[in-house]
């Protein structure tokens, strides 16, 4: 059974790929000129997405690759029981200086919870978003989560409320989620498969009763499913998270994204695992790994059909605050918050969003412009490449001062956002800050440049003896526009002769904790 | 005989206070106590002790034999 299931999914990956490389090829997958129309995940605007989806996502980092440099969010750890066990999650390990799912510094009531996105929300114009995400799961705690949402819905009704769930307990409080708006859920969906699912989680905790193994694991799939349509059946907006686990749910991840695809999910964000021994969880300390850039990303690929695949997501705490990628956590604790002032003010709220209006018309424009100019070259060569930024869609962080690097896939269809590497110092023992030039140069180690607003020459120097070409030219300008301008002139010079076009290796997803510089 | 939760393995998480059909677990101190005099195990309740059932960390709430009324009368 197991071994025809692999059997089976290996073989559509393969197929998967094919039919997608020809939809690619056909659509000019990324973007196409003239139309401005993207066809590619969430990555660039509106794409192909419906206008009525497209209204509510465009304004949501977590759904939007291009709003996540604009608009914030905030979790608010109010939710810490959970009903279920999986062996990517120990909760008793909590470190201010970590940044994965499941870990929170401290817990909130719903009367703290709400004062806190007011006071967030009016120091933060950007935040859009209010998130319920555990530490553990929204809905095992029904009573914190609802009365939490109907606070904020009463004072602040622009803010967007949404909510990630491993989906166990969702169908019995779909009409409760559609009561309080909450048009944006989010469930992490790792297998179909009971047998798979035996293997990640050991236990779930249901009608009062321990269940464990393959019949926890149907129990789970038929819970998640069945939720899943019923919020659809709603008009309301799901995502599906999965955790990539190689070797036990890594080829079964394309059944899962048909699954839920035809169950009305609209975004599929597949994660790398996270298992670094410190975190005390059982994969972590059984050894199992997690992938690598390139396996994750040919995963990706292979799912993307008619679904949008989420790329951008930087796996945050249950508490964080900020745009993606930062985490203000630490301005706002509770002794904090209490202790504000807090004056809801909307107005400063819409006038700030009116502005990241017109820098997307901008962005957009610029891009439309350099892509006519690819327009009627040809080439099968693709390229990767890492960019820093700090957002707005610009090449504007130093090379040195970069936490992460952007990926951009470069094509004669264009710029496509495929990714993020997190390079920054990591709590994790044997990285140093000696050696942490390597550790970023293995991270973008399958980019052929990297696009920076200033570098130094030392730096500059290892990159292109690592065969990584540092580019400052385009400090400033925006990302896709110059990443296709700079892709051009590759072409030109590989046609001409000049240099010769060689594939890049594989790259590392950094594990563990995230040290915020700020 | 009731269960007791032991402390220094108690995540807060807050799981077990809702399941308990006695009401007989609350916080105290940053962690979850379990008052004795009101659990029964669950007995005529469930068919398993709900604290136990539900708790994430492994032998966390476990049967408390050190009260006075186990111990062999001196």
């Amino acid at each position: 059974m197991d071994v025809s299931v692999q059997h089976e999914a290996s073989g559509n990956v393969a197929d998967v790929g094919e039919i997608m490389q020809a939809i690619a090829d056909h659509k000019g997958c990324g973007t196409t000129g003239g139309s401005g129309k993207a066809s590619c995940g969430s990555s660039a605007g509106q794409g192909d997405l419906p206008t009525e989806i497209w209204e509510k996502v465009k304004n949501h980092p977590c759904y939007s690759e291009e709003a996540h440099h604009h608009y914030a969010r905030m979790h608010v750890a109010v939710a810490p029981a959970c009903n279920i066990q999986c062996n990517y999650c120990n909760r008793k390990y909590d470190c201010a200086n970590e940044s994965r799912p499941g870990v929170v510094s401290e817990k909130l009531t719903p009367e703290q919870a709400a004062k806190k996105v007011l006071a967030v929300a009016s120091t933060i114009p950007q935040m859009t978003v209010l998130g319920i995400a555990g530490p553990g799961d929204p809905l095992a705690n029904p009573e914190k989560t609802f009365k939490t949402f109907e606070l904020i819905y009463n004072t602040a009704p622009d803010i967007k409320l949404c909510l990630s769930t491993n989906g166990l307990m969702l169908p019995d409080h779909v009409d409760t989620i559609a009561k309080y708006n909450v048009d944006h859920v989010t469930i992490t969906i790792n297998m179909v498969d009971p047998e798979i699912g035996a293997q990640i989680y050991p236990w779930i905790f249901y009608k009062h009763k321990r269940y464990t193994g393959v019949e926890a694991a149907k129990i789970l799939t038929d819970r998640q499913l069945q939720g899943l349509e019923m919020l659809t059946e709603r008009g309301i907006l799901c995502k599906i998270n999965s955790v990539m686990i190689p070797g036990i749910n890594d080829k079964h991840l394309v059944e899962v994204n048909k699954a839920v695809k035809s169950r009305g999910a609209f975004l599929h964000n597949i994660m790398p695992l996270i298992s670094a021994p410190e975190h005390g969880t059982v994969f972590g300390l059984n050894g199992q790994r997690g992938p690598s850039a390139q396996e994750l990303k040919a995963l990706q690929d292979s799912c993307e059909g008619e679904m949008n695949m989420m790329r951008h997501c930087r796996q945050c705490r249950a508490d964080a605050v900020g745009l993606l990628g930062e985490d203000r956590s630490a301005e706002f604790t509770t002794e904090k918050i209490m202790a504000m002032e807090v004056k809801y003010d909307s107005d400063t709220r819409k006038a700030y969003q009116a502005k990241v209006e017109e820098e997307r018309v901008a962005k957009v424009a610029a891009k439309q412009e350099e892509l006519a100019e690819l327009a009627g070259a040809s080439s099968d060569i693709k390229v990767l490449v890492a960019v820093a930024t700090k957002g707005s869609g610009l090449i504007n962080e130093h090379f040195g001062h970069a936490k992460e690097f952007q990926v951009y896939e470069l094509s004669t269809a264009g710029a496509k956002f495929v990714g993020h590497r997190r390079v920054d110092l990591y709590c994790q023992g044997g990285y140093g800050e000696e050696d942490s030039l390597e550790t970023i140069i293995r991270a973008i180690n399958d980019c052929h440049a990297v696009f920076v607003a200033k570098i130094g020459g030392c730096p500059k120097g290892d990159l292109i003896k690592a065969g990584i070409e540092p580019v400052d030219q385009y400090a400033h300008e925006f990302i896709e526009k110059s990443a296709i301008g700079w892709f051009r002139a590759y072409l030109d010079k590989v046609n001409s002769g000049e240099i010769e076009h060689v594939e890049r290796g594989d790259a590392a997803i950094r594990q563990g904790a995230l040290i915020s510089a700020a | 005989m009731p269960f007791k939760i032991i402390s220094s393995q108690c995540t807060s998480c807050s799981a077990c206070e809702p399941e308990c059909p006695n009401v007989a677990i609350r916080e105290k101190g940053g962690t979850f106590v379990i008052d004795p005099k009101k659990c029964t195990e669950c007995l005529g309740h469930f068919d398993e002790p709900q604290c136990v059932a539900v708790c994430p960390v492994d032998n966390t709430c476990v049967i408390d034999t050190s009260l006075p009324r186990y111990q062999a009368p001196a």
